[in-house]
This record gives C-alpha cells, sequence and structure tokens, in this order.
C-alpha cells in the first residue's frame, strides 16, 4: 500500500445513486415472488395476560384466507428466539407479555383479505397483574414476567450470563477505585436523578421480510441489518442446517438499529411453512413501534471534584426499561454501563447498570444506543462542577480528558482518538468565548461510544477476464454508503477505477460471512477484510507476472488495471488468460478480520472508541420554553475519511435526529399501551427543525484500525449534540433532568426555578 | 357463497401515467400507491407512514404533489400521473436527478422519489428558490438518513441550473 491514494480520500458519487434517483433501487417491499401470499399480524390489545382460547375457525374460512398462524402450530420448531436471551416466542404461546405482541398471523391471496382475516380471529384474554414501568417492575413483590433457567442465545456475546433476581434481565457491572472513600475526600459534589424517554428509530422503511419454504429449505428476503445472525437463528428455531437457510438482503431504507438482529423473520416464516407458499409480512409504523424501541431510562448519578479543578470520582446507577423480551438489552446496558464514566482521569469510578424486564414492547438498538442515554447526563454533572470551580467549562475538560492511549476502562481498548482537540474544534465552531446575546447558551459535550461490535468480517473479490471485479462482502447497505466506500477500497488496492468494480447486496449462500452491520463498524472491520481481499488477488497477479517476465515481485507494479515492469505493462485480462492458457476465468481473492489479540471479547474492546462530540449554541424563549437552534457542530474523528462526502452526510444525519431525541421524540405509554403509535402523533425532525446553521468537522489522525487508519462513525454525532444542546441550556442557568426538553417541559422548569428565586431569564 | 356477490362493484377508469395511456378496472377502495405498485409495477413511490406526512408516496397528479398512500387510484381517472420512474429522459437523469446524486441528497434512498418529485413542483412554480424556500416546501417529505441541508442544497442547485438553460435556450 503506498501513502498516497487516488480513490480512497476522494468523494465519488455514490455508486447506487442512480438507481436510487430513478425508482429502480429494490427493497425488500418491491419484490414480488412467484405465488406470494400477504401477512397480517393479529397483536395483543393488552400488556400482559394469559390467552384462554383463540378460534381461527371464521378466518380460515374467509375468501383468500390460505393460513392463519397460532402458537399451536409451532410444534416440531423451537418457539424462542433471541440473540442475547431467548426468550421471545416466534407468535404468542400461552402468555402475552406487550400490548402489541403478535398473537396469531393470517396469509391470504391479498392484503385487504388478510387484514379482514386478522378482525375474524377471537381471543379471550386472561388479564394478569402487569409491570408496564420501571418502579412497578422493580417493586418489591412484583409479578415476573420470565421464570425458570435463563437460556443464552447465540450472540449474546458478554460473558456469563446469569440468573438476576425479579425482573432483572441482566446486570453490567464496573469498578475501579474505592469510590466512597474518593468521594468524601473531594471538596465538590453533585448529584442528581433523570431520566430518558422511550424513542422510535423511524426507518422510513418499516421491516419487511419475504420468507418462502422449498424442496431445499427456507429462503428469506428482509429488511435486516445483519443477514448472518438472522440465518443463524432462524437455522435454530427451524432446526435446519445453516446451508437450507437463505437469507437476501437487498437495499434497506434505512436501519439505525431498529433492524439489527432477529425481528419479523421467524414469524413471517412459520406462516410461510404453515401456508406451504411464500408469505410477505411488511409492518406498518403502529407495528414497528412495538416490535422494537429505544430504551427509557432512569438514573442516578454522582460526580466529585476538587476545588481547583480536577476530577474525582463518578458513581452511577442505571435502570434500562427494555421491555417483554431481552432483544439487545444486555448489550445495551453493557454500552451505557461503558459511557457512564465519560473519557475523564479518574481516581474511582462505580457503574451498575440493569436491562429491567417490563410489560412494555421490547428494547433494542438504536444509533449509539447506551452512549445516547448517558453523556448528556455525564456532561451535565461535569458542566455544573466546571461552575462551582469557577472554571470555563472547556478550560475544565481540557484538564481532566483523557490523552490519546490512557486506560479508558481497565482492560479495555486505550484511548484511540485525540479528544481535546476534538472539543477545542466544536467550541470554536459554535462560538465559544465570543460575546453573546442575550437568552442565547452554548455548551459542548464529550463523551465515547464502544463501538465496532465484534471484530469478525470476511470478504472475496472476483476478478474477472475483461479486467472487472465483482465483491462479495455481507454489509447491507441501508443508506451509510457502504457499497461506495467498499468499492473505492477496491478500486484503490486493484488499480482500477471504480466503474470497473460492482458490489451486490448480501445473500447468505454467496456472499461470505460478516458479523452485522452496525455499531460503526462497515467501513473499519469489513472495508479491511475487502482491503485483504483486494491484496490477495494483487498478489495472484504480481505473482503471475514474476513469473511471466522471469522477475522478482518486488520489481513489479500494480497500476491502471495492469501490471508494470518499467515501461512494460500486461492488463489484468492478459495475466488471467496467461494463467488459465485461454480466454476465462477468473481470479478469486479472500480477506478476512478477526480478533488481533485475546478472543475479541466485550472486556477486552472495544473495536475502537467512537468520540461522541457536539457543540451547541442555543436561544431559548423564556415565555414558551422553545428551544431555537442556532448553531450546532459535531466532530466526525474518522482516522481517515474514505468517502469526506460521505462522512459528513452520515454525520448530519445523525446530528437531526439527535435533534429529535433532545427536543421532543418520545413514544408515549399508559399502563404498557402505545398511545402515539403513528406520524401523526409521534413527531421527527422535519426540514422545518433543522438548526441554523450545522457543521460536521472531520478529524484525520490515521489512528483507527482499518484500512488506512480508518474508524467509523455515524454514531457519536448524536449523543454529542444531544448532550450539547443540555450543557447549552444549562449555560443560561436551566439545569435540566429529563428529556426531551419539550416546551412544556422547560417552560415548567423554568417557573420552578422563579419560583426558586433563581434568577430571571427575561430579556 | 359467492366471495365477489358482497363486493362493490368494480370500475373501469383510465389515466395516463408517465405519458402512457392506462386502462384498468378496480376496486372504489384501491388506493393509487397500491394501484401503481401492484397493478402497473412501478415501484418507486414508497409506503411509509400511511397518513400523509413523510411524503415518501408522493406521485404528481397533473402536475400537483399528492401522497399516493392516501389517495384513491379512481381519483386518478382521466388525469396525468407522473411517478420517478417517468423523469429521466430516454435514460438521460433529470437535472434534479443529477443534483441529487452529486450533493449526497441520497442515502437510503427511501425518501427520495418523494423528495425529487415534490421538488420538481417547486422548481416549475419557482424557477430558482433559494435555501429558505426549499426548506419551507419539504417540510411534508421526511428523511431520517440526511439531516435535509444536502437536499435542499440539491434542489437549489438544480433550479440554478435549470435557470441558467432556460436563459441561454
Ligand atoms: S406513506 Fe404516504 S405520505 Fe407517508
Ligand atoms: S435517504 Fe433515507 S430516508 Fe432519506
Amino acid at each position: 500500500m503506498s501513502a498516497e491514494t487516488h480513490v480512497v480520500g476522494t468523494s465519488i458519487r455514490r455508486v447506487d445513486g442512480v438507481e436510487k434517483v430513478t425508482g429502480a433501487a429494490r427493497f425488500v417491499g418491491d419484490l414480488v415472488v412467484p405465488e406470494m401470499l400477504y401477512g397480517r399480524v393479529l397483536r395483543s390489545p393488552v400488556p400482559h395476560a394469559r390467552i384462554a382460547r383463540i378460534d381461527v375457525t371464521a378466518a380460515e374460512r374467509m375468501p383468500g384466507v390460505v393460513a392463519v398462524l397460532v402458537g399451536r402450530d409451532l410444534e416440531g420448531t423451537d418457539p424462542f428466539y433471541g440473540h442475547a436471551i431467548k426468550d421471545r416466542p416466534i407468535v404468542a404461546l400461552d402468555r402475552v407479555r406487550f400490548a402489541g405482541e403478535p398473537v396469531a398471523a393470517v396469509a391470504a391471496t391479498d392484503e385487504a383479505a388478510a387484514a379482514e382475516a386478522v378482525w375474524a380471529i377471537t381471543v379471550d384474554y386472561e388479564e394478569l397483574p402487569a409491570v408496564p414501568t420501571l418502579e412497578t417492575a422493580l417493586a418489591d413483590g412484583a409479578v415476573r414476567l420470565h421464570e425458570g433457567p435463563l437460556r443464552p442465545g447465540l450472540f449474546h456475546g458478554l460473558g456469563e450470563l446469569r440468573r438476576e433476581e425479579g425482573n432483572i434481565c441482566y446486570h453490567y457491572r464496573s469498578s475501579r477505585g474505592e469510590v466512597e472513600r474518593a468521594i468524601a475526600g473531594a471538596d465538590l459534589v453533585v448529584e442528581g436523578e433523570y431520566t430518558f424517554p422511550a424513542v422510535y428509530q423511524y426507518a422510513m422503511e418499516p421491516h419487511t421480510v419475504i420468507a418462502a419454504w422449498g424442496v431445499d429449505g427456507l429462503t428469506v428476503w428482509a429488511s435486516c441489518q445483519h443477514p448472518y445472525l438472522v440465518r443463524a437463528e432462524l437455522a435454530e428455531l427451524f432446526g435446519l442446517p445453516q446451508v437450507s437457510v437463505r437469507v437476501i438482503v437487498p437495499y434497506l431504507g434505512g436501519g439505525f438499529g431498529s433492524k439489527s438482529y432477529t425481528k419479523m423473520e421467524p414469524l413471517t416464516a412459520a406462516l410461510s411453512r404453515k401456508a406451504g407458499r411464500p408469505v410477505r409480512i411488511a409492518n406498518r409504523v403502529d407495528e414497528a413501534m412495538v416490535t422494537t424501541r429505544r430504551h427509557n431510562m432512569r438514573c442516578w448519578m454522582r460526580t466529585a471534584a476538587t476545588s481547583d479543578g480536577a476530577v474525582v470520582a463518578r458513581q452511577c446507577k442505571i435502570w434500562l426499561d427494555t421491555g417483554a423480551y431481552a432483544d439487545n438489552g444486555p448489550r445495551v446496558a453493557a454500552t451505557a454501563g461503558d459511557a457512564a464514566p465519560g473519557p475523564y482521569r479518574w481516581q474511582a469510578a462505580e457503574v451498575d447498570a440493569w436491562a429491567v424486564y417490563t410489560n412494555t414492547p421490547p428494547a433494542g438498538s438504536y444509533r449509539a444506543f447506551g452512549a445516547t442515554h448517558l453523556i448528556w447526563i455525564g456532561e451535565a454533572q461535569i458542566d455544573a462542577l466546571a461552575r462551582r470551580a469557577g472554571l470555563d467549562p472547556v478550560e475544565f475538560r481540557h484538564r481532566n480528558l483523557l490523552r490519546p492511549g490512557e486506560e479508558v476502562r481497565p482492560g479495555g481498548k486505550p484511548l484511540d482518538a485525540d479528544l481535546v482537540g476534538d472539543v477545542t474544534k466544536v467550541a470554536a465552531a459554535v462560538g465559544w468565548g465570543k460575546p453573546k446575546p442575550p437568552l442565547v447558551g452554548r455548551g459542548v459535550s464529550v463523551g465515547l461510544l464502544a463501538a465496532g461490535a465484534n471484530p469478525v468480517s470476511t470478504a472475496a473479490i472476483r476478478l474477472q477476464a475483461d479486467g472487472t471485479a465483482v465483491l462479495l462482502v455481507s454489509t447491507t447497505e441501508m443508506g451509510q454508503g457502504a457499497r461506495t466506500v467498499f468499492t473505492q477500497i477496491a478500486a484503490e488496492e486493484l488499480a482500477l477505477r471504480p466503474e470497473r468494480i460492482r458490489v451486490m447486496g448480501a445473500d447468505t449462500q454467496f456472499t461470505p460471512y460478516d458479523r452485522s452491520t452496525g455499531a460503526s463498524r462497515s467501513t473499519t472491520l469489513a472495508g479491511k477484510a475487502v482491503l485483504r481481499a483486494a491484496a490477495d488477488v494483487r498478489g495472484q497477479l504480481l505473482d503471475i507476472a514474476a513469473g511471466v517476465w522471469g522477475l522478482p515481485r518486488s520489481a513489479l507494479a500494480i497500476r491502471d488495471g495492469a501490471v508494470w515492469h518499467e515501461t512494460e505493462s500486461l492488463s489484468f485480462p492478459t495475466l488471467i488468460a496467461r494463467h488459465f492458457g485461454m480466454p476465462g476465468g477468473e481470479m478469486i481473492g479472500r480477506g478476512e478480520v478477526r480478533p488481533e489479540r485475546g478472543t475479541g471479547s466485550y472486556a477486552e474492546g472495544p473495536v475502537f472508541w467512537e468520540v461522541c462530540v457536539g457543540g451547541a449554541e442555543v436561544a431559548l424563549d423564556p415565555e414558551t420554553g422553545r428551544i431555537h437552534l442556532r448553531r450546532l457542530a459535531s466532530v466526525a474523528d474518522v482516522g481517515k475519511a474514505i468517502n469526506p462526502q460521505l462522512v459528513e452526510a452520515q454525520d448530519e444525519g445523525a446530528c437531526l435526529q439527535g435533534v429529535g431525541n433532545a427536543l421532543f421524540e418520545e413514544m408515549l405509554f399508559e399502563d404498557g399501551v402505545l398511545v402515539n403509535g403513528s406520524l401523526l402523533e409521534y413527531r421527527v425532525p422535519t426540514t422545518a427543525d433543522m438548526p441554523d446553521e450545522y457543521r460536521s468537522i472531520i478529524v484525520e489522525n490515521a489512528d483507527g484500525p482499518g484500512p488506512y487508519g480508518a474508524k467509523g462513525v455515524g454514531e457519536g454525532a448524536l449523543a454529542g449534540v444531544v448532550g450539547a444542546i443540555v450543557t447549552a441550556l444549562a449555560d443560561l442557568g436551566v439545569e435540566m433532568y429529563d428529556l426531551p426538553l419539550s416546551p412544556e417541559r422547560v417552560w415548567r422548569r423554568l417557573r420552578e426555578l422563579e419560583a426558586q428565586g433563581t434568577v430571571l431569564l427575561r430579556d | 357463497m359467492d366471495e365477489r356477490s358482497e363486493a362493490p362493484a368494480r370500475r373501469r377508469i383510465a389515466l395516463v401515467v408517465n405519458g402512457n395511456p392506462v386502462e384498468a378496472e378496480i376496486e372504489p377502495r384501491e388506493l393509487l400507491l397500491d394501484f401503481l405498485r401492484h397493478r402497473l409495477g412501478l415501484m418507486g413511490a414508497k409506503r411509509s407512514c400511511d397518513v400523509q406526512v413523510c411524503g415518501s408516496c408522493t406521485v404528481l397528479l397533473d402536475g400537483e404533489p399528492v401522497s399516493a398512500c392516501c389517495t384513491l387510484a379512481y381519483e386518478a381517472r382521466d388525469r396525468q400521473v407522473l411517478t420517478i420512474e417517468g423523469l429521466a429522459d430516454a435514460g438521460r437523469l433529470h437535472v434534479l436527478q443529477e443534483a441529487f446524486i452529486e450533493h449526497a441528497a441520497v442515502q437510503c434512498g427511501f425518501c427520495t422519489s418523494g423528495m425529487i418529485l415534490t421538488s420538481l413542483e417547486l422548481l416549475r412554480e419557482v424557477p430558482a428558490p433559494v435555501p429558505e424556500q426549499v426548506r419551507s416546501h419539504l417540510k411534508g417529505n421526511l428523511c431520517r438518513c440526511t439531516g435535509y441541508r444536502r437536499i435542499i442544497d440539491a434542489v437549489v442547485d438544480a433550479g440554478r441550473r435549470l435557470a441558467a438553460e432556460g436563459a441561454s435556450s
């Protein structure tokens, strides 16, 4: 690899751009499979009940209906799935644990017939006492949602799982130093209780799955982020060898974590098995909202510092509401626990994080999970300490931030980013230190996110006889630009023009294993596998040319689709034809990534630390409580930007999602029942919510483990701007303890502060 | 029981889709979005929110953007429908399509056809809009990937280019 790059580092156009602007790009819902039926799901209206009786006879007799699936049809399968904990039935067996849980499903010749038949199913529920909130689920004597031994899923990946007390699903703990003693010796201590709401990921394409049983097994087209993990789970559920389950993923209409791990695939497959024909189930928004969501959370935190501005210790207890089934709750608890101390030099720190079962829809992954939950809290306390120490918040952070190479948590990967530089940049971008107009506040926020998931990816390249190449990799393209970035990496390594390379979608029958698409890992890990696959092909071409010329490899170079020795060249097609002794044939290269040391376990990780650095300048209307975003900034500390334009685009999207999380998004439950389950009532940011000015700042220190020193982005900006908006408001004297910062909530807080006699905010 | 005996009478409609005359027998309740996707195989308009909030199903009906998820196919009778599939001219991308690619205004692409068609109408009314106008015109189209800035830039740029072409021709 030469230091100078030609394609890598440039903003080439997206390779899927033309398909997407012409409507030619295909998503699962656009596919039509011969004989395909349409599935609809009957969902429980109550949060907790025993199912006394289900009568499907009327539904089965309706025109167009081919099959109705209920729990008793699951015989011959392992009816429970869950990558962390196997606790979620494919369809309710004898009990429902959340309002929205699938109780039955209908397959019919068209959507309308399926929808009508769903209404013809009668179910008798014997309601059980429900625990729809953290408080009720954690209360003494609360009903338990899950009994019996806990069954670990295939990919829990967090070490040994213990059976926890009551409704505790998972407990993560990390501790260093003697916290109580350290705090007792500190001069300044801040302490508070905070809450974070349930939030909906809203990928514009709701979950969609087509499942088809055939003589050779099960084929599934799915809007899923992790095709291989879904395949493994399906194989286990239905007792099939993995080779008999094929998962194909075309384009995804966004994911943001909502499509990570297994969601609608088992239900659709079971329905197809019963119907004996392919079935498609497409969630509607209200259904997607009860399929997965972001954890709501309660947190208690205490942070201590010395009066001259050195942080001393932090203590934190976190309760995350994971809903009725674990989904990704254990890992969310672990990353929340990792994010809680923040990137500071502590004498002591102690974090407990619990994922808690409740009678609400399951909570799983959403962009920057854990980090978004915790960073704003830690940063609010850092700001409060800075104010008490009489120090500028940026200066206070500079003194205490970890430096590259320092330990973030005991035993884990040391810090691999320049946080002091990053925070200096965002502060400048929001006008730090410049005079402020009245009622305008500025804030910064710094945090870390354990990124990369597990470091296992493989890739293959087939260099065709005419010197074009097909890249096989199982990363899913959900908007992040993975296919474009992989094209650039392969183009660079093989000295080919990007137009001569094609990247296809994931298909477990053909594209090689990849752990997952998420956790900002695609460029870093799958990208590295692509780079190695390309290097493998390159090596083969050099060997052939070396043989032809009788020269050592070191005398040769690759450029412009040919191998060169001084002024002589052999094109790739010529070399391939020489090798096979005829026109045709192909060179196949393979590349793999696996843990470079240790086992790649969570404790040794993460693959890299993604920075969550944000800056904000906000204006507050004290009469309405409305926050106006004048400026936002975030840092994409990427090591190396393979495609700078795509990096910025990713971060801009994450930033706007952060605006929604900070200011108004919230799923509302009444006794466990979702009451704002449509886009009319659940609002996400529109063009009206954009900040006046937004800057994504790219930092390239080549300090990442990925190709050319790259590391991933796309999540940190979300957590960063949420924190910065909170600290910017605190800069105006308005410390907040609950999100979202809706006008009403801020207005009430202002009245409270007024009543306490705190300085009035008036022009 | 004859399953169709209770079904409401089907109706014949004629309309023009992307310049091509189409005749079909439809059910009265059939949505324009399902008609385009299931009957004609035009998959560019996407279903997302279902309640006329997100704009991903937008098509132009006699030049006006409508949410095909909340429009009956019957309402399109005797009218002109333009979907994203009808925008490129003989394989040559429209200036807006080019601009969306160039400005990286496309990520997952699920909102893209609706965004482009809604913007097309704006450019017909306001030949070279300023960012503020585009921003306000697009507030009924959600995008979850981009943060919108690049989409607005793309439309402004396309407007500028179209205006320049118009002036020079
Ligand atoms: S699907 Fe029609 S506007 Fe959202
Ligand atoms: S590009 Fe994904 S929703 Fe707009």
